[in-house]
């Protein structure tokens, strides 16, 4: 297993995902340490997760009231973790990778433009299972492709896919957030729509020393994304 | 939401009949299904806004209950369906929550776009 390593002070730090709470289960911790020491932290949220499937039986919203709720507790997590800059950019779940390439790669160049971070955060590409994150994944990675070398910020990016560590191997940072903790689970609470059924029997195995979700929860994983032999993100066909 | 009460819903569908109304629906088993159970196969469908006049629909079975919409020259279909409702514009939405309560199918009309 990699060694726990030292966040790194960062100039700004860039989080993009797709969905409300993809930000909360993964890097929540990190970010909290981020904004703990005054490090400005924008999060660019991609969509409302529109299409989120947890509507409750009895239903607790609607396929259409989903989005208002969903918006209300991304403010809540930000809120949770520090984020002051929150962006909700008004794409839709599900659709992402169906937009335009070069209109999803120029949202990020934007980004990268106006704020120059030191650091992104997104998805690994090829290995984060849901379409939408793919889709995010390449945008970012095509956007910081195209920057000089010397300007890029780093990007390290989140991976889960189950073929993961056969095909890129073990993230090469590890991070202990134990003391940001109490900040992560309050993130997680906040998406309470989409977490509720998983909350139940989290807490209790999350504190057991040794299991799997202990390690996965108190501990944030990344994998450096190197534009090398291992950038299997294709140019934009046009 | 409120469960499916057949009679009520069919009043509703007969309201939409024989005028233009705007359509969504969906199915879908979640984008995680088959990375949890690889040997899930993933599938699903949704359309937004569609745009269809139906000339009666009926509403079926003893519930889950069963939706078909005929079209001048063609059908909607949806199955599984538990819930009924509305949004703030009126829109009627029905829908299908699984045991977990998981939406897994959704039919919507209204007269006026869904946002």
């Amino acid at each position: 297993m990699t060694k726990t390593m030292e966040i790194e002070q960062e100039r700004h730090v860039l989080v993009i995902f797709p969905h409300p709470d993809d930000e909360a289960f993964g890097v929540s911790g990190t970010i909290a340490v981020h904004t703990g020491r005054k490090t400005p932290v924008t999060y660019a949220c991609l969509t409302l997760g529109e299409m989120g499937r947890n509507l409750g039986n009895p239903p607790f919203a609607t396929r259409e009231s989903l989005p208002d709720v969903r918006k209300a507790e991304l403010q809540k997590a930000a809120e949770a973790i520090g984020i002051q800059d929150l962006r909700m950019m008004g794409l839709r779940d599900k659709t992402l990778e169906f937009e335009d390439d070069q209109k999803m790669m120029n949202l990020v160049t934007d980004l990268i433009n106006e704020l120059n971070p030191s650091l992104i955060i997104t998805f690994y590409p090829g290995y984060s299972v849901h379409p939408d994150h793919e889709a995010t994944a390449r945008a970012v990675v095509r956007a910081v492709r195209a920057m000089e070398e010397s300007k890029r910020p780093k990007l390290h990016c989140v991976a889960f896919a189950n073929n993961t560590l056969e095909e890129i191997g073990p993230a090469d940072i590890r991070y202990d957030i134990r003391h940001v903790y109490d900040k992560k689970l309050e993130a997680m609470k906040a998406h309470i729509s989409q977490t509720i059924w998983m909350l139940k029997d989290l807490e209790a195995s999350v504190a057991e020393e040794g299991s799997e979700l202990h390690d996965r929860f108190n501990y944030e994983h990344f994998w450096t994304y190197t534009f090398d032999e291992k950038d299997k993100v294709t140019e934009i066909k046009s | 939401m409120e469960p499916i009460l057949p009679e009520k819903v069919q009043e509703l569908i007969n309201t939409f009949a024989g005028q233009e109304v705007y359509l969504h629906m969906e199915t879908t088993n979640g984008a995680y299904a088959s990375h949890f159970n690889e040997k899930f196969f993933s599938a699903g469908a949704y359309i937004r806004n569609a745009k269809l006049t139906y000339e009666h629909g009926k509403i079926v079975g003893d519930g889950p209950f069963r939706v078909g919409l005929k079209l001048a020259i063609g059908w909607v279909y949806a199955e599984g369906l538990t819930h009924y409702g509305f949004d703030e514009n009126g829109h009627l939405l029905m829908a299908g929550h699984d045991f977990d309560g998981k939406l897994a199918v959704a039919l919507q009309l209204g007269t006026t776009p869904f946002k």
